[in-house]
């Protein structure tokens, strides 16, 4: 059905502001969830006295990093300065863009459940991904600090290591999705619930534990974020950063997080389907939207507590072994994923 | 629609290179450049070729321009001085670009009939139209390109590393 | 509806800000910046023109991003290459600019 304009603009209008403020929420509230588990794990309690359990930590460190003042050191090349918390932010958000979050509801054709619906959405997760790099080697250049340009360097080069292992690792379910759109590969883990996920009936478990291990290098998380590490590079590239500029890189390491919760469950543990198949999968229009967006959120929240949950259990790696693991172990098991992969779908086609 | 969007992105393109063109330190040119690519990137997507914009965004914004700020970085390059090279390059440089400019922008004009006009969302290049082409007809230039990427790669790390 | 001689003309004003980029500037990591401008005007051409095809000839024709994929490969090799030996002469010379490295003497 045709999609007139005006309606579709303002119908997207409303879906940014929608899933911004909920991102952004979820953002702080990610970072309470990280100090109470990372509390719990260390067999202490993480925040419980501001609110029921901790609950209005994240407003009051909201408010905290606002009222902070905001240092301008003298040196520093200002417009990059500025610049590059506004490119991690930007590309942080951008990415929750073409991740859709629930089935396929439409109002008068437009979608309802996702921002922007191509033909191309895989590729441009990518493109964002590549793109961030830009907010670490600006930030740490334009500091004016050896620190901050060995942490930057160091950082940038992390990222774009692992993003090579990333890229190889979705390879295999592009081969088997046959599309990079993202419905399709949500559509073709949906025939049998929890046994056509990507992880278990697609086979693609290898390809999984690589894409974890890459998602945890790009985002700087642990075990691999030697550069933000206070007692090795007195916080790398983000050293000269405070108050507003510093919680833009901090909501932009979390946002990250939370894409790539987002993308991991769209792409192997079949995003917004039951597990159970048809049960409990919705039979109206309501229902399905409902259901679909109440898996999607669980699946989501399994992977935030798989990433706090490695933070506060491994040791982090030295630079030198980061990189070994990168390049010499990923790359090549990515790259073995993806022959077996062709491989095993090239054997079950009939030739064409 | 279209028109409004094209508009935007050329202007914005154009204004990129020209500051590539203006700016004194290297790594405002480099910013300027990342500009121009992702505003090709989405004139890409204009006329047709998603697997392009998104190919443009991914490889030359993402990672040839990582490079260049990199070497930028690295050698910290200072904002350019005026050496006696200069003055000639600019007595010889301007005229002869815009003297191309002018025979290219004569040569397109006057034809513009002949090449028609651009609707947007026909004609749209998906990936498995490109990768049919590129993994059956052209598969020998396909393999022979990563043979390429290999030497360079080995190029890239024999020239670059230090003398013992 | 955008005629496509506008694409056209667009790819003519990037390349030949490029070619006075690539004569007027004299850092050598600027130099080669405006040679990935060139390419990349020449990359828009290709599109524009890959467009006019299928449109003359009524069905889909990719040829011309082909080559745009091909000419983003060479590219991105050339990038590498070219830069280490920015490098590679950097190290030697100490400068960047292109005036003090048009001696092969020291």
């Amino acid at each position: 059905m045709e999609i007139h304009l005006i309606p579709f603009l303002l119908v997207s209008l409303a879906k940014v502001i929608v899933v911004v403020v909920i991102f952004l929420m979820s953002v702080a509230y990610t970072v309470l969830l990280e100090r109470k588990l990372v509390g719990r794990i260390q067999n202490r309690w993480g925040p419980s006295r501001v609110g029921p359990f901790g609950l209005l930590q994240p407003m009051v460190d909201g408010a905290k990093l606002f009222l902070k003042e905001d240092l301008m050191p003298e040196a520093v090349y200002r417009p990059l300065y500025i610049l590059a918390p506004i490119i991690a932010l930007i590309c942080s958000l951008m990415s929750i863009s073409v991740v859709p979050f629930g089935a396929d509801v439409r109002w008068h054709g437009i979608q309802l459940f996702q921002i922007s619906d191509n033909n191309i959405g895989l590729l441009i997760l990518l493109g964002i991904t590549s793109v961030g790099v830009y907010g670490i080697a600006l930030s740490g250049w334009s500091s004016n600090n050896k620190y901050s340009l060995l942490g930057a360097l160091r950082a940038s080069a992390q990222v774009i290591s692992y993003e090579l292992a990333l890229g190889l690792s979705l390879v295999g379910i592009v081969v088997r999705t046959g599309s990079l759109r993202l419905r399709d590969i949500v559509g073709v883990q949906a025939t049998h619930g929890l046994l056509s996920w990507n992880f278990f009936g697609g086979f693609q478990f290898v390809a999984f534990f690589i894409y974890l291990m890459a998602a945890y290098a790009e985002t700087n998380r642990s075990p691999f974020d030697l550069p933000e590490a206070e007692s090795e590079l007195t916080a790398g590239y983000h050293t000269e950063y405070s108050s507003m500029k510093f919680a833009m890189f901090f909501m932009s390491e979390y946002g990250n997080m939370i894409t790539v919760g987002c993308v991991a469950t769209l792409l192997f543990f079949g995003g917004w389907t039951s597990p159970f198949g048809h049960f409990l999968a919705g039979s109206g229009p309501v229902s399905t939207a409902v259901l679909s967006i109440f898996w999607f959120v669980i699946k989501v929240f399994f992977f935030l507590f798989l990433y706090i949950w490695v933070r506060g259990t491994l040791p982090r790696f030295r630079y030198d072994q980061l990189m070994g693991f990168g390049w010499k172990f990923l790359v090549p098991v990515a790259v073995a994923n993806i022959v077996v992969t062709s491989f095993c779908i090239g054997l079950r086609l009939p030739a064409q | 629609m279209h028109l409004a969007l094209f508009t935007i992105f050329a202007v914005l393109c154009v204004a990129g290179a020209l500051n590539l063109l203006l700016q004194r330190h290297p790594i405002n040119s480099a910013l300027s450049l990342i500009v121009v690519m992702t505003s090709l990137a989405v004139l890409y997507l204009l006329l047709g070729a998603e697997f392009l914009a998104a190919a443009q965004v991914i490889v030359y914004s993402g990672a040839i321009m990582v490079l260049f700020t990199f070497v930028i970085m690295l050698l910290n390059a200072g904002k350019e001085e005026r050496t006696h090279g200069s003055k000639l390059a600019y007595i010889a440089g301007f005229p002869g670009a815009a003297a191309l400019l002018g025979l290219l922008a004569f040569i397109f004009i006057s034809h513009r009939g002949d090449y028609g006009q651009a609707r947007l969302g026909e004609y749209l290049a998906t990936t498995s139209d490109l990768s049919r082409v590129l993994f059956r007809d052209l598969l020998l230039p396909f393999e022979v390109t990563s043979v390429l990427i290999l030497i360079a790669i080995l190029g890239a790390v024999a020239l670059a590393r230090k003398e013992h | 509806m955008v005629p496509i001689a506008y694409y056209l003309v667009l790819s003519a004003v990037l390349f030949s800000i490029g070619v006075a980029a690539f004569l007027i500037k004299r850092n050598i990591i600027t130099v080669f910046m405006a040679i990935e401008l060139m390419l990349n005007a020449v990359n828009l051409a290709f599109i524009a023109f890959s467009r006019q095809w299928s449109q003359t000839t009524g069905h889909l024709q990719v040829n011309g991003q082909i080559f745009v994929f091909f000419v983003m490969v060479v590219a991105a090799a050339e990038t590498a290459v070219g830069l280490a030996i920015v490098i590679a002469v950097f190290r030697a010379r100490s400068t960047l600019n292109v005036d003090s490295i048009d001696l092969m003497k020291l």
